[in-house]
């Protein structure tokens, strides 16, 4: 099976999507991080869960995403950023995300473990909130979305080394940071 | 492998790195990073399209983001199914409106809760889409991609989330 036509195929790809979503939510719950108490104690810097969890799919995914991406399996889909984008909106972001005590994932997996108050306050007010960015975005965009653009668009262009040097030392820095927790019983 | 799939909590470092290969799998399969807020704005267009009518579509916002039910959209249903099935197989699925450590510090009155959550969703609904991407797409996929905004907004997510969590729990005087 050719991958670009499995790519172009819309009905493939629905169900792919869904079969995506079933196992992240899967892994999600299993991980703990569909909790409320795992993801604030993340955010009260008491339980490290959320982060070890997101520092070994980032390791993972970073040795695979670029083999496969050398071997032209796959593609980067690396894209634009700017302060005003990437820093501001992850401000709000984050007020809203110790607010609730779930992101939009694990809000979605919060639902399928019978947490109401993810359904009725996250799932709906990420809705309106949607909405009311869908409603700002065309003054939004004319201005501070693209206020200072970054020009270096991934870390090897950042800081100028081989990409193979940057993946290797990010998973380095991963594991130590990952065994500095284990050390200090975080 | 029953046993396996009925535990109801696994290693956070097994879990992370089944989530670094579904992303991988996810590059491959579907030529797409993981992640989940796009697929809220594709729901809000899809319902504001019930009430309001094709010209939705003309908003400039729905030009870049098509409000249909595609791969993106099936994520959500597909996470509510998969952490559902999780939590019925160990046995921790719970109807639930006010988590307990919620209830510890503000009481176990639902309104409150609900308002609060609420206030926290419309600000995580407007930040995913400012910053383009949430924890799954900024700070998973963007990252394993070496992406400079996709580390800046994960990190500016945990800065603004540990300043807000810090602040509701009274751990900063």
């Amino acid at each position: 099976m050719n991958l670009e036509t499995l790519h172009a195929d819309e009905r493939a790809q629905l169900v792919l999507g869904l079969l995506f979503g079933i196992a992240f939510g899967f892994l999600l719950q299993k991980g703990g991080v569909t909790t409320y108490a795992v993801i604030m104690g993340q955010l009260l810097l008491t339980d490290f869960t959320v982060f070890r969890i997101m520092a070994s799919a980032v390791a993972t995914g970073l040795i695979g995403f670029h083999l496969l991406k050398h071997a032209g399996i796959v593609r980067s889909h690396v894209r634009d950023a700017s302060l005003g984008s990437n820093v501001i909106g992850g401000l709000i972001f984050g007020l809203g995300f110790g607010l609730l005590g779930y992101c939009p994932g694990t809000v979605a997996g919060a639902v399928g473990q019978g947490s109401l108050d993810a359904l009725f306050g996250g799932v709906i007010g990420l809705l309106i909130g949607t909405g009311i960015f869908a409603e700002l975005y065309p003054s939004l965009n004319r201005s501070i979305l693209s206020w200072k653009p970054v020009e270096k668009k991934t870390v090897p262009e950042l800081l100028g080394l081989p990409e193979w040097i940057v993946v290797a030392g990010g998973v380095v820095l991963i594991v130590l940071i990952l065994l500095l927790l284990d050390m200090f019983g975080l | 492998m029953n046993g396996f799939l009925a535990l109801p909590l696994w290693s956070p470092y097994i879990t992370g790195i089944c989530i670094g290969l579904l992303s991988i799998l996810a590059f491959v399969l579907s030529d797409r990073p993981i992640g989940c807020s796009t697929a809220f704005v594709k729901t809000q267009g899809l319902i504001e399209r019930c009430f309001r009518g094709e010209k939705v579509g003309n908003k400039e916002y729905y030009q870049k983001v098509t409000p249909r039910v595609d791969w993106q959209f099936m994520i959500i249903p597909g996470i509510i199914i998969g952490a559902f099935l999780s939590s019925f197989l160990s046995g921790s699925f719970a109807i639930g409106i006010v988590p307990p450590l919620w209830a510890d510090r503000f009481g176990d009155t639902p309104a409150l809760r609900i308002l609060v959550a609420l206030a926290g969703g419309i600000l995580l609904g407007v930040g995913s889409r400012w910053a383009g991407g949430c924890t799954s797409g900024h700070g998973i996929s963007g990252t394993l991609q070496l992406s400079v905004g996709s580390i800046l907004s994960a990190l500016c997510f945990f800065i603004g989330g540990i300043a807000t969590a810090m602040i509701l729990f009274g751990r900063i005087a």
